[in-house]
């Protein structure tokens, strides 16, 4: 019973405040897809929007090709699971998963058969008399969501359910709810800031920023090959470096200001001159003899790498930035470097990025923004 | 929120509902009065007559004076009294503390007259205590009646608030706080000036506030034992039941000026308050000491008296119920006459009294969770006003709300002078506050996620409040709802004003059985209600599993 929903135009106001200006997106049966983005970007909003607790002010949702803004929250058959777990406290957990049976009003064999195939899917059989206060986080959260799931919901919206477990539970629980989620097959929306937890369980990610999807894609897609410098540095961190084109016999070169330049074969339509912006990411840097030079300001040992705070030459690298970083992987390095020394850093041209000088749109050849 | 700008559901039915009941059982009441107030009583026409008239007699003005002396001298020795006595029971090791703690809400919760009148009983012209004195050591017990047996009265049943106020304070103090100041070298005396009266004052001047209004409005303790010393309440009363049949335009200016004072004190208190407000949260709430030595049996001495005191007017009248009565003079030895008589005569007050408290309880306990939830989860500017109008029965006297009541609706379209309805109105009207913000504090802890939960799951928003809001916040509810139903048999001061002798309720009873000096079913009476108070009270206990008494 599970169903696509299509967000089609949809506007959101607070009286004269508008949160959602004008936002669409398509979710298909089954998939797993996730609004990502900072907080106060729209991301809860819109999934309170599907569940029905946000009215609609413009363009419509539909669940296939039911249009539901005006059908209230509970004739929509949806399941969700809150960030704050939201389990009804005086009833056991068993009864807490029966409560949507029962508003269904499906038998009491039917009833039993249902909780406890559920019960057992989300590992919480022994706790089922019990009352909530007394089981942990991590349990409640699957009370919650074998809650939602059991009712066969048309698609399963999530709001940070994680955020209030801490980090080994977290793993733990991303795992088991994309388990549960994968044999139900169910279609589900799911809302987090945690851009680690967003790459490691969806099929799909909407990344948001103040009401507007920057980009839809898959998670490697969107680590890979952000498409615009937001994307770039809000998922993983990013160094941006202020570069130019130059096209001299047909082949397309990257200049950065000291003069070091690469040939980039992968780039769509620039011109000769075009100001661009460099984006490297600290893993994709590596220690060589030509490249481009800077000192190092900071160390950091963390293990399997050695993260490195770096300082460039004046006018290098574009303003504004949180840090410029390089990951020295020790699993292959030959020199581990001291605060103060300097180093050649030659960025892997197969995987930078290129973005317009308006940090609007990525340079590199078919890369989407909508995909 | 929703795009319409009204959408006609449940809870749009509830929020006009509660404007409806509140405007007609509250506001146009209290209209009412102030326009009668300003009418001339043989004529009608609009006068300041009746204004001029209290502040240009003596008889009169001196009674506002000597509310305002009495009730400034109540509020200041409960402070003193319920301030120490929290300090010590928090800070050092008390035997027999929780003894020490119900006695003390005991006392507080007994209706005042009753003290009034044991104390008359005890130190009165007739008194125990005076006849042993003088029979003994022909010794002259100071008189127990005006300006000092008030202020024994009232201090003696008011003091437990500060304490109740204080110590709930003190327990949220983090211990840290004390070791902070400590550790900064400060100790001792300066310690108690410096850290803690500063962290318990807001808390301290909300349960001030609550004495000075309780004392201000108090009718039955002046009107047993005040004798010539004349207050606000007793002269509006008196003022009102001699006009009757006639206009109540001077009593209902007397009024007037009574709710304008509480109204100046409630304000000026929030002001005050809202200047200097702050949150505490204790992870590590003060650990008592042992005290020892010559310090410790001054201090369990000093608690001990003082709770041998308060509850001395309870203790009388269970005793002198038991005594043999011959007509309205206690003879030698003992009986059951007195219950007898009750149980005869006046076995109506008795029903009266737990039937209206019964319904009046039902109405606050379901319409205070109805118009919490409004409040809380539909606010709106309509909303927003029925949270103003529900403060109002917080600083209007319960005679001035008999006398509002009485005077809306004693003619046509609607007479309910002498029904029970007006009755239980009035109770409903004075405790539905209490309810009301305990409901909305319970509301606001449970989270609106829950709610959420249930509609995604199919419920409907009603269906929701029913079945899982409404059941969440019942414990909380019940609880301060059975401390609102002990205040409601004890109420006098506007039942009083609205009986009549189909509709006599217990605490009336007593008063009038006390006025005709049938001092034997008086307390018998008392007795019933004490022992109801108790129960009620252990039942609190129980039901909410601590002792944390807020009023």
């Amino acid at each position: 019973m599970s169903v696509a929903i299509h967000i089609d135009h949809v506007i959101k106001r607070y009286d004269q405040v508008t949160i959602i200006p004008n936002l669409s997106a398509h979710i298909k049966n089954g998939e797993f897809f996730t609004l990502l983005g900072p907080s106060g970007c729209g991301k809860t909003t819109l999934l309170r929007m599907i569940a029905g607790f946000n009215s609609i002010e413009g363009g419509e949702i539909k669940f296939d090709d039911l249009v539901i803004n005006e059908i209230p929250t509970h004739k929509r058959n949806i399941g969700m699971v809150f960030q704050s777990y939201a389990i009804f406290p005086h009833l056991t957990v068993r009864e807490n998963i029966e409560y949507g049976l029962k508003l269904r009003r499906f038998n009491k064999t039917e009833i039993k058969t249902k909780v406890d195939a559920i019960l057992k899917a989300v590992k919480i059989e022994e706790y089922q008399d019990r009352l909530p206060e007394r089981l942990s986080g991590g349990q409640q959260q699957r009370v919650a969501l074998a809650r939602a799931i059991v009712i066969h919901p048309n698609v399963l919206l999530m709001d940070e359910p994680l955020s209030n477990l801490d980090a080994k539970l977290r793993v733990e629980m991303r795992s088991a709810i994309r388990e549960v989620q994968n044999q139900v097959g169910i279609t589900t929306v799911y809302v987090t800031h945690d851009q680690e937890e967003a790459l490691a369980i969806s099929d799909r990610i909407a990344v948001m920023q103040t009401g507007v999807i920057e980009q839809i894609g898959k998670p490697q897609s969107i680590y890979t090959r952000p498409y615009n410098v937001f994307v770039s540095t809000f998922i993983g961190h990013s160094n941006l470096f202020a570069g130019k084109i130059k096209v001299e016999d047909h082949k397309t070169f990257v200049l950065f200001q000291d003069g070091y330049q690469f040939e980039m074969d992968n780039l769509g339509a620039v011109t000769d001159g075009q100001e661009v912006i460099i984006s490297v990411r600290p893993e994709e840097f590596s220690v060589q003899e030509n490249g481009i030079q800077c000192t190092i300001h900071n160390r950091v040992f963390l293990g399997k790498y050695v993260n490195y705070t770096l300082t460039f030459a004046p006018g290098m690298v574009i303003k504004n930035q949180s840090a410029t970083e390089f990951s020295q992987d020790l699993g292959h390095a030959e020199k581990v470097f001291e605060i103060g020394e300097t180093m050649i850093l030659r960025p892997n041209k197969a995987k930078v990025n290129i973005f317009t000088a308006d940090q609007r749109m990525n340079l590199i050849r078919d890369v989407k923004q909508y995909e | 929120m929703n795009k319409k700008l009204l959408t006609w559901d449940f809870w749009t039915f509830v929020t006009i509902s509660s404007v409806a009941v509140f405007g007609l059982f509250l506001m146009y009441p209290l209209f009412s009065l102030f326009i009668s107030s300003f009418l001339d009583p043989a004529t009608g026409v609009f006068t300041l007559e009746n204004f001029s008239k209290f502040f240009s007699r003596k008889y009169y003005y001196q009674s506002l004076i000597n509310s305002m002396w009495v009730t400034t001298c109540v509020t200041i020795l409960s402070i003193m009294i319920g301030t120490a006595l929290a300090y010590f029971m928090t800070a050092f090791k008390v035997k027999g503390k929780g003894a020490v703690e119900v006695l003390v809400i005991i006392s507080m919760l007994s209706p005042p007259f009753i003290g009034a009148y044991s104390w008359v009983l005890l130190g009165g012209r007739s008194g125990i205590i005076t006849q042993f004195l003088s029979d003994l050591f022909q010794m002259e017990w100071p008189s127990i009646y005006g300006f000092s047996g008030i202020l024994l009265v009232l201090t003696l049943k008011l003091y437990p608030f500060i304490y109740l106020y204080v110590s709930g304070a003190l327990k949220k103090i983090d211990a840290s706080l004390i070791e902070a100041a400590e550790s900064l070298g400060c100790s001792g005396i300066k310690k108690v000036v410096t850290v803690i009266m500063p962290l318990v004052m807001p808390t301290l001047l909300a349960g001030a506030l609550m004495v000075f209004m309780n004392a201000l409005a108090d009718f039955g303790t002046p009107m047993l034992i005040g004798e010539g010393f004349n207050v606000m309440p007793v002269m509006i009363y008196s003022e009102f039941i001699n006009e009757v049949g006639g206009q109540a335009n001077f009593a209902a200016a007397m009024a007037t000026l009574m709710v304008i004072l509480t109204t100046t004190i409630f304000l000026l208190q929030k002001y005050v308050v809202n200047r200097k407000s702050f949150t505490m949260s204790s992870l590590r709430p003060m650990q008592a000491k042992g005290l020892s030595g010559l310090k410790n049996i001054v201090m369990h001495i000093a608690i001990y008296g003082l709770v041998l005191v308060s509850i001395i007017p309870q203790v009388t009248v269970i005793y002198t119920s038991f005594l043999k009565t011959k007509g309205q003079i206690f003879v030698s030895g003992f009986s059951l006459d007195s219950y007898r008589i009750v149980f005869d005569n006046l076995a109506l007050a008795i029903t009266n009294t737990y039937v209206y408290s019964f319904v009046a309880i039902s109405l606050i306990v379901f319409f205070g969770m109805l118009v919490a939830y409004i409040t809380t989860r539909r606010k709106s500017w309509l909303t927003d006003m029925i949270d103003t109008l529900t403060m109002f029965p917080y600083i209007i006297p319960g005679s001035v709300l008999g006398i509002t009541l009485l005077l809306a609706f004693n003619e046509d379209p609607l007479i309910l002078s002498g029904t029970a309805t007006i009755i239980i109105v009035s109770l409903v009207i004075r405790r539905l506050p209490y309810t009301l913000r305990s409901s909305s504090a319970i509301l606001y802890q449970i989270s609106p996620s829950v709610e959420e939960a249930s509609i995604s799951l199919g419920a409907s928003p009603l269906k929701t409040f029913f079945k899982i809001t409404a059941v969440m916040m019942i414990p909380g509810v019940l609880s301060g709802a059975i401390l609102s139903w002990i205040t409601c048999i004890n109420e006098l001061s506007s039942s009083v004003i609205l009986y009549t002798g189909g509709t006599k309720t217990m605490s009336v009873a007593i008063y009038t059985e006390v006025i005709r000096a049938s001092y034997g079913t008086a307390a018998a009476l008392s007795t019933i209600l004490t022992l109801t108070t108790v129960i009620g009270l252990l039942l609190f206990f129980k039901v909410s599993g601590s002792r944390d008494i807020s009023l």
